[in-house]
């Protein structure tokens, strides 16, 4: 992949099969007086070893985007594809890290929620599974909090327990709904970080959801921008070359003002639009 | 302002255990107790602490207090068995079923403010004196509060949780054990001991209405024997010993599985 300046959606450099394609997807859902409809007939491929980010403000789909990859919900229209298999249901082929801490299981120590899924889905089992946790544990460095109960950890912890839980199940694809949101600035650049250093290390595919812009750009190579009500998408940009390293430096800063633009400043663009032409 | 840290005295320390208190608490209701009934001097209205004291370990040791007290916890251990199981039964269909869901929903609406004790008369046509008529009321105790209990914690588990579970692939029976089951488990503890705190009162009072079946009677009819002779001291005895199994099993038994499961998993709410 070259793709060195911001611009276009970088899927030509790709020659393989995607790993999850979305197709004209149209989902939508039912409150009690409305049937919403979330996102319109969005189209996105990831490929192996991609960290995507689903960019957004609040209101545009994104999350529900992501529940319907995990096949919490049926499409309205449109395909979700992963390997080439209609996804129909949640599986353990996708495993979701959520925002909320509450996502672990508060009778289970960090270890025994690292092994619940291996061995409920009977992904792995016995010695295996066990060194399995023993490792994922080890990478989100947890190793001395094992087997200590969720309710004793900090926030952070909680959500590198949860990382660890769905990165040993070796599943096909990460999805990520706003993992490190409800942190404070600091856990959250430190989380950012370690998340990277283990993409470095095991080259993982990871579907990433999240509203702040600085973060997309950190930690996606690359980012689907999606405009609210309904969740459409604008634009489709290359980050790869981005990190904790440039931040704040010239291209980061003018790729977060264009898409800063590109959500908020609509009018603002079309304008330049018109006096281009 | 003085040091630090310094250790406490040895009187905070004391002061600072909740049993030590209480048991300060008990012992001026004694001595309340002895200092009214002494000079009111009517062993037939009101006796004496001491003299209560006194019948009571003469019931325990020769008497059949322990025998008494073992029918009828025997007699609740079944009825409490089967108001669970069957609780256990209506909550999980109410959690996989809609229809389930209505149908437990209804019925804690309208059985659960019914008083178990009131179903007595109707329980003693159908199953005749004795037993069957005893652990029919007990379920119907137990069964309304639990299910009640048991159906809004299922209800209270957070999305995030189910969501997490279903991402596992885990689905039908399995997601009610693995999932919801102990998520919720905090409301079903709770269930459980008003359950059990209601069954044993249902159970002493229906023992006091019908009494004796097939020889041995239990703690009720003991207190309702006993008033019946005039043996005042023998039936504080008895009232005594259905506080005191009612304190153990809140305080030993359920304790207990508490400090086991919630205070350990920190979801004590």
């Amino acid at each position: 992949m070259i793709a060195a300046s911001p611009e276009v959606a970088g899927t030509q450099g790709h020659t393989a099969r995607p790993l999850l394609e979305v197709e004209g997807l149209t989902l939508q859902y039912k409150t009690k007086e409305h049937l919403v409809t979330a996102t319109y007939r969005v189209d996105f491929q990831v490929y192996s070893s991609d960290r995507f980010v689903l960019l957004g403000p609040s209101g545009c789909g994104k999350s529900t985007l992501l529940k319907g990859v995990a096949g919490f919900m049926p499409p309205t229209e449109g395909k979700i594809q992963l390997n080439g298999k209609p996804v129909t249901r949640p599986g353990p082929d996708r495993m979701m890290v959520f925002q909320e801490f509450d996502q672990l299981l508060p009778w289970k120590t960090v270890r025994q929620n690292v092994l619940f899924p291996m061995l409920t889905s009977g992904r792995f089992q016995g010695a295996e599974a066990e060194e399995k946790a023993r490792l994922y544990i080890d990478k989100v460095n947890l190793t001395q909090f094992a087997d200590i109960y969720p309710h004793m950890l900090s926030g952070g912890m909680k959500q590198r327990v949860a990382i660890a839980r769905a990165m040993a199940m070796e599943p096909d694809i990460l999805l990520m709904d706003e993992p490190f949101a409800s942190l404070d600035a600091l856990t959250r650049q430190k989380m950012q970080e370690e998340l990277l250093q283990l993409w470095d290390d095991i080259r993982f595919t990871v579907l990433f959801v999240t509203h702040s812009i600085e973060e997309a750009i950190i930690v996606g190579n690359r980012i689907l921008v999606l405009s609210p009500h309904p969740g459409q998408v604008r634009a489709e940009l290359n980050a790869h070359e981005y990190g904790h390293t440039n931040l704040g430096g010239e291209n980061f800063v003018r790729l977060q003002q264009r898409i800063h633009n590109m959500l908020f400043a609509e009018r603002v663009e079309e304008e330049q639009v018109m006096k281009h032409e | 302002m003085g040091a630090i840290e310094r250790p406490l005295s040895a009187w905070e320390r004391l002061t600072s255990v909740t049993a030590v208190r209480r048991i300060f608490v008990l012992v001026l209701l004694v001595v309340a107790w002895q200092a009214y009934s002494v000079p009111l001097n009517n062993p037939l209205m009101f006796p004496t602490f001491t003299a209560s004291a006194v019948a009571f370990w003469d019931a325990l040791i020769n008497g059949s207090l322990l025998l008494k007290a073992w029918v009828s916890i025997s007699v609740l251990l079944m009825g409490y068995a089967a108001g669970v199981a069957i609780a256990a039964l209506l909550t999980t269909l109410a959690v996989s079923t809609r229809f389930g869901n209505d149908l437990l929903a209804t019925l804690t609406a309208m059985f659960n403010p019914l008083p178990a004790i009131a179903l007595l008369p109707l329980a003693l046509l159908w199953f005749g004196l004795g037993n069957g008529s005893l652990i029919f009321v007990l379920i119907h105790a137990v069964l309304w509060p639990l299910s009640l209990n048991t159906h809004s914690g299922f209800m209270a588990v957070p999305d995030t949780l189910r969501m997490a579970g279903r991402n596992y692939g885990l689905s039908g029976l399995r997601y009610v054990f693995k999932i919801l089951m102990p998520a919720a488990f905090p409301s079903i503890l709770s269930g459980l001991k008003i359950a059990w705190a209601f069954a044993w009162r249902t159970l002493i009072a229906a023992e006091l209405v019908f009494g004796v079946s097939s020889g041995s009677g239990g703690l009720g009819w003991f207190i309702y024997e006993n008033k019946n002779e005039l043996e005042i001291a023998y039936v504080f005895a008895g009232l005594g010993t259905v506080i005191i199994i009612g304190l153990l099993v809140e305080n030993v038994v359920f304790r207990t599985i508490e400090e086991k499961t919630v205070r350990k998993w920190g979801m004590q709410s």
